[in-house]
């Protein structure tokens, strides 16, 4: 049975603060145009799933959530464990 | 001398350039597919305009593992020009073969419209046979163009002179309103310390030809074969 559990991870990449985030904006206008005006800021990130096998090399997954899934000249990511 | 093309899969303007090279400037072009490992025969690569790999996660980001680039950066590191035009210059970032990053335009918008250029410095294998300040036009068209670099690497960048490209009004003023998509310092187009390596936004492969609304692109084409011819 536990070989069919499959390992769940998830990735989320955030634009860094020193970025300007102009999605991040529009959502923020668009929201406080639909009433929610005391919205002060938005950033838009991205929520990624991943599903493995058996644990991943934890140095491996440091590389590929630095040089694929973020870059690290305008992103930031953290690494959380999946339910 | 032969330049090679990478085809990508969402390459859209690997035709353009070929026909730059092959009809603007009469040289030798071809395209090399993004599964190739090698570029031995070529003296020269250009990374075209597009959509590489859909723009799936980030522009660039996909095709920047594409077998091909292995051979870029080897080829790039041992002094090969490279110019990457659009998504080219995105993946040459991706890469780590330029400083910096292309994100979302200010404005959200796409952007597809000419601009105009000022050459910063000429000191490049595709620029030698312009002059600094010289102003030349030519299309854009991009939704993640907005060029980004920390402080610091924007102020090596211009201690460098490794800004090659700003975007400029038409009487050479980089003002705000010049600007299209709002990269810092109007920036359009950079190369690397070595100056083999150009990376920028606005399409010379699209400006070959007083039919194309602009033959101001030429320069590029023709200031690289010009290198090789003179060696």
């Amino acid at each position: 049975m536990i070989a069919f559990l499959l390992m769940k991870l998830h990735v989320i990449v955030m634009p860094k603060r020193s970025v300007l985030d102009p999605q991040g904006v529009a959502v923020r206008n668009a929201l406080r145009e639909t009433g929610l005006d005391m919205v002060e800021q938005v950033r838009v990130g991205r929520f990624l799933e991943l599903e493995f096998s058996r644990e991943p090399d934890p140095a491996k997954l440091e590389a590929i959530c630095r040089d694929l899934l973020s870059n690290p000249v305008i992103e930031d990511y953290v690494v959380e464990r999946g339910g | 001398m032969k330049i090679a093309i990478i085809q990508f899969p969402g390459s859209n303007c690997d035709q353009d350039c070929l026909r730059a090279f092959c009809d603007g400037i009469k040289a030798p072009a071809a395209y090399v597919w993004h599964k190739e490992a090698s570029l031995s025969g070529y003296d020269a690569v250009v990374l075209p305009g597009g959509f590489s790999y859909g723009d799936y996660l980030r522009c660039g980001a996909i095709a920047r593992f594409s077998p091909i680039m292995k051979a870029v950066v080897t080829s790039a590191g041992d002094g090969m020009p490279v110019l990457g035009v659009c998504n080219g210059f995105q993946i040459l970032c991706e890469a780590g073969l330029l400083p910096g990053a292309l994100i979302r335009n200010r404005d959200l918008t796409f952007v597809c419209q000419p601009v105009y250029l000022r050459l910063e410095n000429n000191g490049t294998p595709f620029t030698h046979l312009g002059r600094p300040g010289q102003i030349l036009k030519m299309p854009v068209a991009h939704g993640e163009g907005a060029y980004f670099a920390e402080p610091d690497a924007l102020t090596r960048l211009n201690e460098k002179g490794q800004v090659i490209f700003r975007y400029v009004d038409r009487n050479g003023t980089a003002s705000a309103a010049a600007n299209p998509n709002g990269s810092l310092e109007n920036i359009a187009g950079i190369c690397n310390q070595h100056r083999n390596v150009l990376g920028m936004m606005p399409h010379p492969d699209r400006a070959w030809d007083d039919l194309l609304g602009s033959s101001d692109g030429r320069l590029l084409f023709a200031s690289l074969v010009e290198t090789f011819a003179a060696r």
